[in-house]
């Protein structure tokens, strides 16, 4: 019967690795269709990623193999006494040692990642001179201000800032940065396809860059419980070339201040930002 | 007096063992009893009456994935009338709440603690009761103002609603979104009491380690057993007046203003607060500093109960008893230092960040070592496949995949991608379910003749074990892949959102995994109370293990030894030459060493 059990304990790790080496075949994998990260920071997590996996990998295999094999000669064991030994000091070296020297390469391998995304004084300079809009997490939608064409975002709204909810426009292959806020609770701002997740905390303007790298429309979604509508903050970023994104913004800008008459209303007066809502 | 079965020698016998111990009636025996294997069977029966309830909401959070808005059969239309029937989301994310903040507290840290804590800190180190036997029973009678408070939050003030983690703003202003009201205060109240239960308890089991061992029980021949539940008091008495704290704090935000944890600023419901100042991430801090190292309080009992129930069901010393008490003692301290790995995406400062990944890689060091360990107290034994035994291994399969997805989220540009995602739910899953919680199955059928006087049923043990893996594996291990494919935490219907739309199928596939497993349970309780009235009645020592506990009658009477207990060893001598049989009770003074082990065997006495 000890047998039975061994196998028992061997199908389930050969189902856990045969169902992760299926994956990216059956999309189990990473977001549209196992593709490639969107944004190029997202490429170096993704390496990052297959790295681990690889090690955890062989060491998953392994040990449960082994443990198997323990089992399995435990089960035939026809001896009256088991091997009386109470540890091996060699042993215990060798298996502190070298995973200890396997996750301080790890530790130290990503550093320059983490740094690139979120360390201030590596932030593309453009990016941080210029930032792209200001994002507003709130119960339960997604809010974005964009400077007027050829202005920069100023930390207070101006009038003539343009506004849209839920669909934030980018351009593609150049850095950008937002500017992360939250008028109520805690809020994530979390674009998968981009690999780029950030709390926005209430009370503090988080910057973030990310550089797209190829045009598509991509979700963004909440990832910190904000109450019962958490699920529900459903928005896009598009990413286009630079003309386009130039031509959305033209585009809003005449809709925001438009005046019925067949005139854009002139950015003096200043009071057309308050309306939009 | 039975005799001793087997006859430890070196034993001397107690005259009158229980004359210090008045019998008393019903009412103090069984229930305002303070002797602590009563307190141990309470606490037992308690958190397992607790694990149905939460089972039954894990089943409803799963039902709402696998089924969306469709009703719950024959308990929906009865239990949401108003809402036809459907769950809404509101009540999902008091669902999920409730689920965790049930498992977490009243679950898992008590059945640890609580349970074997009680019936074996005395048992093992030769003493006849907990150092505050008073303590102990308040500890154990604490338990019920958390749940009524955890039941009136739910059940009157309409559920709390912002998760076990009641991150502010969400659970810090009432108006911040419904649940966060009264519901939130009670919830609070409810951890507050919970705190207490374990802090008493958590004293108890220092001052009862370090005062009351046995003669000739020196801090390097504790079972191991003792050794995880010694550094979980250590952790729990460090840790949680940090989260007492907090949640006054907290308390405080809500009732009295003082806004520790919101900023100026905030326009909730279109009202702002009049006040401000503070910052939400102040409450992250101080609850991970808690709930961090709680991860810890959650396993370290199981791994040390795991180390013992091994050794004894393969039959061989452990392997490497120094390195295992200090790979669990370097858990515990690292344990303080990481749990900034919980807010990478949280908007600290990223360098802190930087260091915090450094701490959590080196935190699976020990982890890994333990595993090598285990494996290798295995290879060369002679394995019997009883219920306990395959706990036993269930407990490190699981622990293996669990750890290693932990390497994963360690990583911080990774844990980017997979923090507050599926992944993670999978990652704790496996820790907390599929490790902790077969740890707790093979203790419970392994001491269970400690308990009752009688042993545990095999047949059905096995079939509960056999449906209870298969349908844990399933439920939790395609979770990794809904994690890689970014699917959010905490939805009450993800496929809202286009990239998700396709995964109905694996949520429904983990659904029925999960009710396999749900039912399983059934056969645990149906066991439990079975054997207890008609299970074989189990001599002094049914399994033919070392340690003290099974030197004293089954179950023990008030009061413990009959016989004054006198340590020569270490706790796990097995595989020797010892007459008849291949073990050593730590009582035992002969020993005729299989080989020329001579010298591993006194090696403890210093
Ligand atoms: C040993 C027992 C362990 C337990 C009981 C445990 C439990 C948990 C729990 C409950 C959470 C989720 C908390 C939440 O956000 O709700 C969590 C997250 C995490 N665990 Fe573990 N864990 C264990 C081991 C490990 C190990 C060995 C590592 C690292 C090598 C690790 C790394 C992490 C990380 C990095 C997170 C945070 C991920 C995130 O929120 O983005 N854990 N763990
Ligand atoms: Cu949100
Ligand atoms: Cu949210």
């Amino acid at each position: 019967m000890g047998k039975g059990w061994c196998l028992f304990f061997l199908f389930w790790p050969v189902a856990a690795v045969v169902s992760c080496a299926m994956a990216p075949f059956v999309g189990w994998s990473f977001p549209y269709d196992n593709a490639q990260a969107a944004s190029n920071l997202g490429i170096r997590i993704d390496d990052l990623f297959y790295i681990i996996l690889i090690v955890t990998a062989i060491v998953f295999v392994g040990t449960q193999a082994v443990l198997v094999y323990a089992l399995w000669r435990g089960a035939n064991n026809r001896e009256e006494r088991a091997t009386n030994v109470h540890g091996n000091h060699k042993l215990e070296l060798i298996w502190s040692i070298i995973p200890g020297a396997i996750l301080l390469f790890l530790a130290i391998y990503q550093m320059n990642i983490w740094a690139d995304f979120r360390i201030k004084k590596y932030y593309p300079e453009a990016a941080v001179k210029d930032p792209l809009a200001e994002v507003t997490a709130r119960q339960f939608e997604w809010r974005f201000r964009y400077p007027a064409i050829g202005k920069k975002l100023q930390q207070k709204p101006q009038p003539d800032d343009l506004y849209s909810v839920n669909e934030l426009h980018v351009p593609f292959g150049k850095p950008v940065m937002i500017q992360l806020r939250s008028d109520d609770v805690q809020h994530s701002f979390f674009l998968p396809a981009l690999r780029i997740k950030q709390d926005a905390l209430p009370g503090l303007q988080i910057p973030v860059w990310f550089e797209a790298n190829k045009p598509g429309t991509y979700d963004l979604v909440c990832a910190e419980l904000c109450g019962w509508g958490h699920y529900k903050m459903k928005a896009h970023v598009i990413v286009q070339s630079e003309d386009e994104y130039q031509a959305y913004l033209k585009n809003l800008t005449q809709k925001q201040f438009y005046d019925g008459l067949g005139k854009i209303a002139a950015k003096e007066t200043g009071t057309e930002s308050e309306a939009v809502e | 007096m039975t005799t001793l079965n087997p006859s430890p020698t070196g034993l001397q016998p107690i005259l009158n063992p229980q004359a210090h111990h008045a019998p008393g009636n019903f009412i103090t025996k069984y229930i305002f009893s303070t002797d602590h294997k009563i307190i141990a069977i309470q606490f037992m029966f308690t958190t397992l009456l607790m694990m149905i309830v939460g089972g039954v909401l894990a089943l409803a959070v799963r039902w709402q994935l696998a089924f969306p808005w469709e009703s719950m059969p024959i308990v929906g239309p009865w239990l949401f009338a108003a809402e036809g029937g459907q769950i809404s989301p509101e009540f999902y994310t008091m669902l999920f709440t409730m689920h965790a903040t049930v498992m977490i507290f009243l679950v898992i840290i008590p059945i640890l603690a609580g349970t074997f804590g009680n019936l074996l800190i005395p048992l093992m180190i030769g003493a006849d009761d907990m150092a505050f036997p008073r303590l102990n029973m308040l500890s154990y009678w604490f338990m019920w103002p958390a749940i009524a408070c955890f039941g009136m939050s739910f059940a009157y003030a309409g559920g709390p609603a912002a998760g076990w983690t009641s991150y502010p703003i969400l659970a810090d202003l009432a108006q911040a979104a419904p649940g966060s009201g009264t519901a939130q205060t009670l919830w609070l109240l409810g951890v507050t009491f919970i705190g207490f239960s374990s802090m008493m308890g958590s004293i108890n089991y220092m001052t009862t380690i370090i005062n009351m061992r046995a003669p000739g029980m020196t801090f390097f021949r504790l079972p191991m057993t003792i050794w995880g539940l010694f550094i979980t008091a250590i952790l729990q008495a460090f840790a949680l007046p940090v989260l007492t704290a907090g949640g006054f704090m907290q308390v405080t935000d809500r009732l009295l203003g003082t806004c520790f944890f919101y900023p100026s600023g905030l326009v909730i419901n279109n009202a702002a607060p009049t006040v401000g100042g503070g910052q939400a991430l102040l409450w992250q801090h101080l609850f991970w500093f808690y709930s961090h190292p709680a991860v810890y309080i959650m396993l370290l009992p199981v791994m040390g109960m795991v180390s013992d129930m091994l050794s004894c069901m393969c039959r061989k010393p452990l392997f490497g008893y120094k390195p295992m008490v200090i790979s669990m003692s370097a858990i515990a301290s690292l344990g303080f230092i990481v749990w900034g790995h919980h807010m990478y995406t949280s908007g600290m400062n990223p360098a802190v960040g930087m260091a915090f990944m450094v701490a959590t890689m080196m935190i699976a060091l020990p982890s890994a070592v333990k595993t090598f360990n285990w494996t290798a107290t295995i290879w060369g034994g002679k394995v019997e496949f009883n219920t306990v035994t395959l706990n036993c291994i269930a407990f490190l399969s699981m622990f293996i995949v669990g750890g290693l997805s932990g390497i994963f989220m360690a990583a911080v540009p990774v844990d980017v991608y997979f923090h507050d995602t599926y992944f993670i739910v999978a990652h704790f899953h496996y820790v907390l379910f599929g490790a902790t919680l077969f740890g707790v199955f093979a203790a419970i059928h392994f001491w269970f003749p400690k308990m009752f006087g009688r042993m545990m049923n095999e047949k059905l043990g096995k079939t509960h074990f056999v449906l209870t893996f298969i349908g844990a594996n399933g439920t939790f291990f395609p979770m990794h892949f809904l994690g890689m494919q970014g699917m959010p935490r905490r939805y009450a219907d993800p496929y809202l959102h286009g990239y998700l739309e396709h995964l109905l199928p694996m949520n429904q596939f983990m659904t029925i995994s999960a009710i396999v497993m749900g039912f399983a349970q059934i056969l645990l309780f149906i066991n439990i109370f079975y054997s207890m009235f008609f299970g074989p009645k189990a001599g002094r020592n049914p399994w033919n293990a070392t340690t003290l506990e099974w030197t004293t009658p089954s179950p023990p009477g008030h009061g413990n030894f009959d016989f004054i207990p006198m340590v020569y060893h270490g706790p796990n001598e097995y595989a020797v030459v010892n007459g008849d049989k291949d073990f050593l009770m730590q009582t035992e003074k002969e020993c005729l060493p299989s080989n020329e082990t001579v010298a591993t065997n006194t090696l403890d006495e210093t």
